[in-house]
């Protein structure tokens, strides 16, 4: 590493000012197909090492490729969600050396990809550039063991190709995105669309989207754009994020200290918090694509394209405006997307037209259901409306409804019947009144001070209640309680 | 009488009838490989013990009262680049040496379906890259009209053991010539059917896009049945094509009436006065059953070659990228993995493939690919458009198979476009994704056979089949294999 880019590096914290950061995400999104693009052996996570895989996938002498339909319609499905053109396409080899590579080359779509010219609308209205969004086989899985887990310096290398062959949509964006904040935004806003058109389970912690990052800086107010790195390695929204912030400022260091930045290719180290430099342009492999000899042209015909484009979901973009007409609150506009991206605005708007209320529904899906996205999409409007009454009525208090709301995610049931298990049976008016007299009795100062009309000293008093109570009042029944009390 | 004498008609005529058993055919072939294949080495491996379990239960089928199939007990052999799990499959090379595919080519599963037993695998050059069966990590096949010369090739083994008499029938792949070139050299019949007629899962690549499999046999008869057996749609393949596949046994008693011939003038220039003259008295033969013959100008066709030892090259250097020592086959053990893959490669591919990949990933370059690849495709456009143009007016070509007969085993192996230029007339063909055959004619230079070859366009195989064999019911029968062994002269 030349002494001028360390210098780069330490300078990171001197930050951007001055600069625009320009980010083009290219995002590998795994299809959620049943088999592999080529050929027949299950598209599925955690097997065994290599018991999924037959003469195709191997890429044995001999054997061919036949591309599975599923996969081209579920790419046709993302290419029109994200307003892309869909049009007649080809398959190239890229052809390099690399283990987990069972040909030594893979097949992608180069110069015709089967989507092209698209856009992503961001939560704030922001609109981000596709250029592409191209099937590809995926590679299969080295792990490098001993050394520092990188090729270079392992011990040995071991290969598993169970997930060799499985079907890859790349999604090229324009560098529209400004900031590693609107890259997490892009990201996320993706991932609900793959979702939302059953292309992708949407895991990024198992592989199924993996982002890569082109990263340039340039002068604010310049049009131009300036040398770019690709970032490999981020394997979450907050690398992603950190990545872009790191590699940002490290450019702009080494332009303010009067360097150069090179193109290059960057490796993040999530647990150093830094980019390394790979590999460069000059290094960079010359993928010799040509047509694959093997595979025809993919002309879409109109049953395909029927099938891909029908019954197309309610995308987030449109889900969120439902949403947020339904609450009718613009403050609650990250509620919303947090509701949205973990697919949970069907249960809240199911229960609003139930007679929920759509706010107090909102709030404790994007709060306590969204803790646990898989239950909560499994809930039923029904109960979840009925909880919320609950709540609204004042039958239970607010960390009451909370504990129901855990028990009914965490193994279903009845909220009336769970309340009840859990001892939340509202407190008789009576009872009630017979701890208010024991409180003001034993603290005469503070109640004092209540009845003067000092409002502050009601908290205390309604705390006092509900440990008396052991949490079994309702902080609004207590309240009104004391309210009246003073009147 | 060896099993080739017979004819695989007839034999599997007999073991369908119950007169003959498909074990003793069997027996008959495995005793003449045995016999001359010491001398002759056109096999790699024999899958013995496999056919004797396929050709028994020909024979129980047959004693059931159930039908095998229309070759019936008729010992095949294969090219050694088509896949078998009864025996390796190496390409012979050194990088795949000992390798046994755990599947079956469409081909083998097609012919086990007709009843036919593979008795074996066939030698070949290196990945089927060359035109004497010289490139092989196995040796040499030679000749068996004179074992002091080549075979042809690639598919110099299956068109060596066909012309032996050691199998009736025998399967190749032509990627520009390699089942033609070698039926001419060895007097037999090779044909390449049109791409796509023929599934080609489980053959291992050459190049992609001109590969394809197609049967070696000593009459045109014989040909059409294997071809009828092994032809057809096959899923496993995308460039397999829909249509069904032609019948082209049923054209053989047609005649010429009627067909009209163009003869290839451009390529008579360029051939041996007897590969020349083999051609004219062909063209007489079909005259006198009544077909038109014309001369038709085809020069574009000659610029085949330097497009296909572009495109063929380029597509090899990504086939071939596989044998890394990874997977399977041959490793060199390193420190690293590049350097092991280095090592492997250098230590397993022989010098003609080194060639052709280092000259097909140098025409893929950046920079490089306009000017050669591309350009090459260009020609590739070019040559199917003069077809197109002959077509228009006539049903078949006519042309000499090769410029001359077989040649001495060594004579060309210092000299790499020397060798090209055996395959200047059966390459177009391959560009342009048409059938072609090689029937053989007549005795030229030292005694040795020379083949016509009959082109067609695509999907043309029943008029192709229709003129071979009348060029076949007009040529000297001396010229036709099996030969009985002679040595070297
Ligand atoms: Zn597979």
């Amino acid at each position: 590493m030349s002494g001028g880019a360390r210098a780069g590096e330490d300078a990171a914290i001197e930050g951007v000012a001055g600069y625009e950061v320009v980010v083009g995400l290219e995002v590998h999104c795994e299809l959620s197909t049943a088999t592999k693009l080529f050929c027949g052996c299950a598209n599925a996570f955690g097997a065994p090492p290599n018991t999924q895989v037959c003469p195709v996938c191997l890429g044995l002498p001999g054997s061919l490729p036949v591309l599975n339909r599923r996969a081209v319609e579920l790419a046709m499905r993302i290419g029109s969600a994200l307003h892309c053109e869909i049009r007649p396409s080809t398959f190239h080899r890229k052809n390099y050396f690399y283990p987990d590579m069972p040909k030594d080359y893979q097949i992608s779509q180069y110069d015709e990809p089967v989507n092209a010219d698209g856009y992503l609308e961001l939560p704030g209205g922001a609109r981000v550039g596709i250029e592409r969004a191209h099937i590809e086989e995926d590679t299969g899985k080295t792990t490098h063991v001993g050394g520092g887990g990188r090729i270079h310096d392992a011990d040995h290398s071991l290969v598993d190709y169970n997930r060799a062959g499985v079907p890859l949509v790349e999604i090229v964006s324009r560098p529209d995105i400004r900031g590693a904040e609107q890259a997490r935004s892009y990201v996320s806003e993706l991932r609900a669309v793959l979702v939302a058109t059953g292309a992708s389970d949407g895991r990024m912690e198992e592989g199924s989207l993996r982002v890569d990052a082109n990263v340039s800086v340039r002068r604010e107010g310049s049009e131009g754009l300036g040398t770019r790195c690709e970032v490999k390695n981020l394997n979450s929204l907050r690398s992603l994020g950190r990545a872009i912030d790191f590699e940002a400022e490290r450019q702009v260091a080494v332009l303010r200290s009067g360097g150069r930045v090179v193109q290059e290719t960057r490796h993040w180290d999530e647990d150093e918090g830094r980019t390394s430099s790979m590999r460069s342009k000059e290094e960079a492999n010359d993928y010799r694509y040509f047509a694959e000899p093997d595979l025809v042209p993919l002309v879409p015909d109109e049953e395909l394209l029927e099938r891909a484009t029908r019954a197309m979901p309610v995308l987030p973009a449109a889900r969120r405006v439902r949403l947020s007409a339904l609450v009718g609150d613009d403050t609650a506009a990250d509620q919303v997307t947090t509701v949205v991206d973990l697919g949970l605005d069907d249960l809240v708007v199911a229960a609003a037209a139930l007679g929920a209320d759509a706010s107090l529904a909102l709030r404790r899906a994007a709060n306590e259901a969204a803790q646990r996205p898989e239950q909560a999409r499994r809930i039923d409007a029904g109960v979840f409306a009925r909880l919320l009454s609950l709540e609204s009525a004042g039958t239970l208090s607010a960390t009451q409804s909370k504990a129901v709301l855990a028990e009914v995610l965490e193994s279903g049931g009845d909220p009336e019947e769970i309340a009840r298990r859990l001892g939340f049976e509202a407190l008789p008016a009576a009872e009630l009144e017979a701890v208010l007299d024991e409180v003001v009795a034993s603290h005469p100062a503070e109640w004092e001070r209540y009845v003067g009309g000092d409002d502050k000293v009601a908290q205390l008093l309604t705390g006092l209640v509900m440990r008396a109570t052991r949490g079994r009042a309702n902080g609004k029944a207590v309240a009104a309680a004391l309210a009246s009390r003073r009147a | 009488m060896t099993p080739a004498a017979s004819g695989a008609l007839a034999l599997a005529a007999q073991v369908r009838a119950g007169e003959r058993s498909a074990a003793s055919v069997l027996e008959e072939s495995l005793a003449a490989i045995r016999g001359r294949d010491p001398e002759l080495h056109c096999f790699n491996a024999l899958a013995d013990a496999h056919a004797r379990e396929r050709a028994d239960e020909v024979d129980r089928l047959v004693a059931s009262g159930t039908d095998p199939g229309p070759l019936a007990g008729v010992p095949v052999a294969l090219k050694d680049n088509i896949c078998t799990r009864s025996a390796p499959t190496t390409c012979s090379s050194r990088i795949l040496a000992g390798w046994t595919p755990p599947y079956d080519a469409t081909v083998v599963s097609r012919l086990a379906a007709a009843g036919a037993v593979v008795v074996g695998k066939t030698n070949l050059d290196e990945f089927a890259m060359g035109s004497s069966t010289e490139n092989s990590a196995t040796g040499p096949t030679r000749n068996p009209w004179d074992t002091g010369r080549v075979p042809g090739g690639s598919s110099g083994g299956s068109a060596a053991a066909v012309a032996a008499g050691m199998v009736p029938v025998a399967l190749g792949s032509d990627t520009g010539g390699s089942i033609r070139q070698p039926a001419a050299l060895c007097g037999v019949v090779g044909v390449k059917p049109t791409y796509g007629v023929v599934s080609r899962y489980g053959l291992v690549a050459f190049a992609s896009s001109l590969d394809q499999i197609g049967p070696l046999a000593t009459t045109v008869a014989e040909a059409a049945a294997v071809l009828e057996a092994i032809a057809g749609h096959d899923d496993r393949d995308s460039t397999s094509l829909e249509q069904a596949a032609p019948r082209c046994s049923e054209v053989l008693d047609d005649g010429a009436r009627g067909l009209r011939v163009g003869v290839v003038a451009d390529f008579l220039a360029d051939a041996s006065p007897d590969c020349t003259g083999a051609v004219r008295a062909a063209a007489d033969v079909l005259a006198g059953h009544g077909a038109s013959v014309e001369e038709v100008a085809l020069p574009e066709l000659l610029h085949g070659l330097s497009a296909y030892y572009l495109i063929a090259p380029a597509e090899a250097s990504s086939n071939l990228a596989r044998y890394d020592g990874v997977r399977y086959g041959l490793r060199v053990d390193a420190p690293d993995v590049e350097t092991m893959n280095g090592r492997t490669r250098a230590a397993g591919f022989g010098p003609e493939v080194k060639r052709r990949v280092m000259l097909g990933t140098y025409v893929l370059s950046a920079g490089y690919y306009d000017a050669y690849y591309a350009q090459a495709q260009r020609v590739r456009t070019l040559v199917a458009r003069a077809f197109a143009r002959a077509y228009a007016g006539v049903d078949v070509l006519l042309a000499p198979t090769t410029p001359s007969v077989a040649f001495p085993l060594g004579s060309k192996t210092s000299d790499p476009l020397e060798m090209y230029l055996a395959d200047l007339f059966t390459i177009p063909s391959n560009l342009a994704g048409h059938p072609a055959m090689s029937v053989p004619f007549a005795l030229g230079e030292g005694g040795m056979p020379v083949g016509v070859q009959v082109l067609a366009p695509a999907l043309g195989e029943r008029a192709m089949f229709r003129a071979a064999a009348v060029v076949e019911s007009g040529a000297d029968p001396r010229a036709r294999g099996p030969v009985p062994a002679r040595g070297a002269r």
